[in-house]
């Protein structure tokens, strides 16, 4: 038994870069798979709604808004981030993106809507 | 001045629920007498969340995610218990890189609980040194698992027939060299802890309890193997591959703080060499079977050793895409009356250390039971001894003999 068996420790990290970051100046990036905001690709929808039905937190809506045009509803004060959707959808129209800063003041630009890209676009 | 002892009496403060020593609601009425405590009276209920009704409101996939957010530190204990019941009523055969994969993420889970751990007992001792230390070393094993699983808490690898993601050979390099680095840290703190003064004096003998009082509280996880009861559902029904590694059951018998402190900082090394094991063993072939929607009517029980200790859930599917019932019994439950008996007759100054040794979640362990009349549609409250009389009256109607079971009791605290 001895008293201050840390002070070693504590001296030599005196001498050392901090463990923190200066965030948010400096950021540290996250890894590659992390399951963040979840971009749509109105393209690839086929309007099957799987991402709908397997929602655990009911974030996702998606609009029939033309033949074969579909847009996205994303509540980002709903979304719990497991990224579900993205294996539910058979057509990988879903994506997660490393996007993770999403706090807002405004209640309603955590609304996302995905728009599907104009009719001759699709059309075609 | 003369002696006041004798004319000291017993008075009651309130500790909580907006608590001093834990982040989580709870109220703790104390009957002191000068600064040592006669009774402690627990009161539980600030937190009920309702999860349990909320599951039977959602299908058996949504379900998973939420039974996740049963808890932040042993997020992955809650939701592997689920699916393990859910492919149990189900019938599926989880493949076995499946398993691997299961326990891999369990136990680096238990090396960040454990080191969380460290750090909350060092910060109500007043070592907020060893508080700042352990936490920036769980910052290695916290980005391992955000890199595995894409996420640092609720890691969502779990779902129903197997695991939503692999682990390539890179990330078995990574996970190598990050559990070298915390070993390393881990061998360090085993020697700070039985060797520094002042956590040797602080935590000797607090919050003592014997091998029968475990037993017969029903205490698990660290806190019976601090007293003795050599019991770890990882051996006793080993579930994923921990049938397939090789590993020690940790105890101790201290009985007090500073042994859970040794089984928890033993335990991290156990951990490290399952993890290896799992690297080196890990077999090739899919993640994952495709579950159906539907899970036949059925019930099945299952029983996961979370950080904390034996988490239990019962899920019982009525063939439909909801189930119809789940039930969580996290470790803090069968913890939570250990509390009462380690306090009694100990200061007032031992109670935040005594309280975080057994690592509580408060809010794993809210539980609602409503008690209503049938006929007049009554609220009531049932004492103790009826509530254990209506259960030894269930069981016997069912075709239980209840003798058996308090005879097991029995046998086993004798023992």
């Amino acid at each position: 038994m001895k008293p201050g068996r840390m002070l070693n420790l504590v001296l030599q990290s005196l001498f050392k870069r901090p463990a923190t970051l200066n965030y948010p100046v400096d950021k540290s990036g996250m890894p590659k798979g992390f399951r963040g905001k979840i971009t749509f690709d109105p393209s690839k929808c086929i309007g099957c709604r799987m991402c709908m039905r397997d929602c655990p937190a009911n974030a996702i809506t998606i609009n029939k808004v033309g033949e074969k045009r579909f847009e996205a509803v994303f509540d980002l004060g709903r979304c719990i981030y497991c990224a579900q959707c993205v294996d539910s959808c058979l057509k990988r129209a879903l994506v997660s993106s490393p996007e993770f800063e999403l706090a807002q003041l405004d209640k309603k630009k955590l609304k996302v809507v995905f728009h599907p890209p104009a009719q001759e676009a699709s059309g075609l | 001045m003369h002696d006041s002892h004798e004319h000291e009496h017993e008075f009651k403060i309130p500790l909580g629920p907006q608590h001093p020593a834990l982040k989580e609601p709870e109220n703790f009425s104390i009957a002191l007498k000068g600064e040592k405590i006669m009774g402690v009276d627990i009161r539980l209920g600030y937190n009920h969340r309702g999860i349990e009704k909320a599951c039977e409101e959602r299908t058996f996939l949504q379900d998973v995610y939420l039974i996740e957010r049963v808890c932040g530190i042993c997020s992955h204990s809650h939701s592997s218990a689920y699916v393990q019941a859910v492919e149990e009523i189900a019938g599926l055969s989880v493949p076995r890189r499946a398993l691997y994969i299961r326990t891999l993420i369990g136990e680096l889970e238990r090396v960040h609980s454990h080191f969380l751990w460290l750090g909350v007992a060092g910060h109500e001792i007043g070592f907020d040194t060893l508080l700042m230390y352990t936490w920036r070393d769980r910052e290695i094993v916290m980005d391992l698992l955000a890199q595995l699983t894409g996420n640092r808490v609720n890691y969502g690898i779990n779902t129903i027939g197997g695991v939503r993601r692999d682990i390539t050979p890179e990330y078995g390099k990574d996970i190598l060299a990050a559990i070298a680095t915390l070993e390393e840290r881990t061998k360090y703190y085993i020697q700070i802890a039985t060797e520094e003064t002042s956590i040797i004096k602080r935590l000797s003998g607090v919050g003592m309890i014997s091998r029968q009082d475990a037993v017969r509280l029903g205490a698990v996880g660290p806190t019976a193997r601090a007293s003795g009861v050599d019991r770890d559902i990882r051996r006793e029904d080993p579930y994923a591959a921990y049938a397939e590694l090789d590993f020690n059951v940790i105890t101790d018998d201290h009985c007090d703080v500073f042994g859970r402190t040794v089984v928890r900082l033993k335990e991290l090394l156990e951990s490290f060499k399952i993890i290896r094991q799992v690297v080196a063993k890990i077999p090739d072939g899919p993640i994952a079977v495709r579950a159906p929607r539907k899970i036949p009517a059925g019930e099945a029980l299952s029983r996961y050793e979370a950080p904390r200790g034996e988490d239990v859930h019962y899920v019982k599917s009525n063939g439909g895409e909801k189930p119809e019932r789940v039930k969580v019994r996290a470790p803090t439950l069968a913890n939570i009356q250990t509390v009462k008996h380690m306090l009694r007759d100990r200061f007032l100054a031992d109670m935040p250390i005594v309280i975080a040794a057994i690592d509580p979640c408060f809010s794993c362990t809210d539980r609602l039971v409503g008690v209503r009349h049938l006929d007049n549609h009554k609220r009531e409250t049932l004492s103790w001894e009826n509530l254990r009389l209506f259960s030894l009256g269930w069981h016997r109607a069912r075709g239980f003999d209840v003798a058996i079971a308090e005879k097991k009791l029995h046998n086993l605290m004798e023992h």
